[in-house]
């Protein structure tokens, strides 16, 4: 059974197709990633999905239940992680919890006797009565976890869980995240980290100006889409080497200011001649999703 | 754009939402007691005694018992108004408290139903406290007609509260609402009879007077203090009740196209 099936999905503002006839399939018990880089359709594609804005075309199914029809419904067993954290910051943590369980109906008992393990999941077993403006960003985006949580839902939406956070802070998250995948729970995620895309996620859509671009698994999207090493050339004499050699030793490049990507399948005969020219500092890596998402939405900055 | 205004979709599910600003306000009672009820009751008192020992009766009643009644009218428009204004827009812009709301089950009508009530309650909170202090002074005529002040301060509040929605639902930021104190409160406390009889006004003013919306408070309020049944209490209730509900249904469309587009 597929936890959230969407086809064929449209919003336009205006003159804006913000998303354009995009399908979207989640497996029970996968995480699921959605890419692409800002204005794609990521977060307008999330509150379809939740019955928050109507999609002008398409057929929604969460849980089984017709969306927006009955998005009431299928909320009831959907958590939300979204993009800004909006905790309650007049609350302390366990107050937070308390409202928010009270929007699904739940009585005041049951909410209490849930709060001790929705804290001890987000670490902040100690921090119940601690007020939000008190907390760090990596706190306050954990106890935004435990709330999407409170109703214990099937499907978890994170809206760039991790945007603005520390390398520790993510780490945390991240384990979280994957507790939640072994106690069977499936998640669609939106984010442009492309590591945290490549932990996480079984399955990944690349979307760009609302339409899929890409789909399969990390490994595949690697694999099938882009060759398999990269060369970084950096410094004043990367233009010269790309005319002079990368055009012929490797299979593609790209130059970004004065850093040269050279993409190819047999990195050996660049590797040999970038040796003979010491002034160059280069790196040498596979290649990864990173090198795919600038592949497939150019490296054209989108604000 | 039909279906941004369709009929506001009432039901018990507010009750989460007016709890969550209820939470709220316990932890922060005191300044908000002071703020909301400290300025009518010094208003109040300070021109009641002062401005009042210099005037004859006004209306058949002393200044200060006129003033009292007035400022029950006036401080509960002024409760439901601050609320919706400011804590509603802090609640829907600033803190996304609303948006995080909308991802549960609840919709955009129950968590509007519950800021509008809410508000209303807090009216309710100013209206008491104002016919406390009428009764400590015993300005009140009919002890028992009084405490239909409590209720009529609801009513108020589901008037002036509708009416702060809109305002909060097209608003841009904090600034903007001084147009709407500047241009729709001001006048209204200025012209409806707060502070002195709207008959002493020239014929235009009392007919603009007449049909804003705090004139129907003044006129309710005044003669339950003075000990009297109002008159066209049906129409007057009426009235600011049609002017809370369609704030409401036309704040709700406006907030629907805000925030679920």
């Amino acid at each position: 059974m597929s936890v959230v099936a969407a086809q064929g999905l449209r919003k336009t503002y205006g003159p804006h197709t913000v998303v354009d006839g995009l399908d979207l399939t989640l497996a029970a018990g996968t995480c699921h990633g959605l890419l692409g880089p800002n204005g794609a359709g990521k977060t307008t594609t999330l509150k379809m999905l939740l019955g928050l804005i109507a999609p002008e075309a398409g057929d929604i199914r969460v849980l089984d239940l017709p969306v927006p029809s009955l998005a009431r419904q299928a909320r009831l067993k959907v958590g939300v992680v979204p993009q800004m954290d909006n905790l309650d910051p007049d609350f302390t943590v366990a107050e937070n919890l308390l409202a928010y369980g009270r929007y699904f109906g739940f009585k005041d008992s049951e909410i209490k006797q849930r709060i001790p393990a929705l804290l001890e999941f987000a670490g902040l077993a100690s921090r119940a009565d601690t007020r939000i403006q008190t907390l760090s960003g990596g706190m306050k985006r954990r106890l935004t976890l435990a709330r999407a949580l409170i109703n214990d839902p099937d499907v978890i939406f994170l809206d760039e869980p991790t945007t603005g956070l520390d390398p520790q802070a993510r780490h945390v998250i991240w384990q979280g995240l994957r507790k939640l995948l072994s106690q069977g729970k499936t998640i669609l995620l939106t984010t442009h980290f492309m590591d945290e895309a490549e932990r996480l996620c079984d399955e990944l859509t690349v979307i760009d100006h609302g339409r899929c671009i890409a789909r399969g698994s990390p490994r595949e999207l690697i694999a099938t889409l882009i060759e398999s090493d990269v060369l970084e050339i950096y410094g004043e004499g990367a233009s010269d080497w790309a005319h002079g050699y990368a055009a012929r030793l490797c299979d593609r490049h790209e130059q970004a200011g004065e850093s040269l990507f050279c993409y190819t399948r047999n990195p050996a005969p660049a590797l040999d001649a970038l040796k003979a020219q010491s002034a160059l500092r280069y790196l040498h890596r596979p290649a990864n999703l990173e090198d795919v998402f600038l592949k497939l939405t150019g490296r054209d900055l989108r604000d | 754009m039909a279906h941004l205004f369709q009929f506001p979709r009432f039901s018990l599910r507010f009750i989460p939402v007016w709890r969550r600003n209820f939470l709220v306000w316990k932890k922060l009672a005191i300044p908000s007691m002071l703020g909301n009820l400290a300025d009518p009751m010094f208003y109040m008192i300070g021109l009641g005694f002062g401005l009042g020992s210099l005037l004859p009766d006004v209306d058949g009643m002393s200044y200060l018992t006129f003033l009292g009644a007035g400022t029950v009218a006036y401080s509960t428009m002024n409760s439901a108004t601050f609320e919706t204004l400011y804590s509603g827009f802090s609640r829907m812009h600033v803190q996304k408290t609303w948006e995080a709301i909308l991802n549960t089950p609840l919709e955009l009508d129950d968590v509007l139903v519950g800021e509008w009530l809410w508000a209303a309650s807090k009216s309710v909170l100013s209206g008491f406290a104002i016919l406390a202090v009428i009764w400590a002074l015993g300005l009140q005529a009919d002890w028992l007609l009084t405490l239909w002040i409590i209720p009529l301060a609801f009513v108020i509040g589901l008037c002036f509260s509708g009416m702060g929605l809109v305002m909060t639902s097209v608003s841009p930021n904090y600034d903007f609402f001084l147009y709407y104190f500047t241009l729709a409160i001001t006048p209204m406390v200025l012209l409806c009879g707060v502070f002195y009889p709207v008959s002493q006004l020239p014929p235009l003013l009392q007919t603009i007077s007449a049909w804003l919306p705090l004139s129907h408070a003044v006129e309710l309020a005044r003669p339950i203090i003075r000990g009297d049944i109002p008159a066209n209490w049906a129409f007057h209730i009426f009235s600011l009740l049609a002017w809370g509900f369609a704030g409401f249904w036309l704040a709700l469309g406006l907030t629907r196209r805000r925030l679920l587009k």
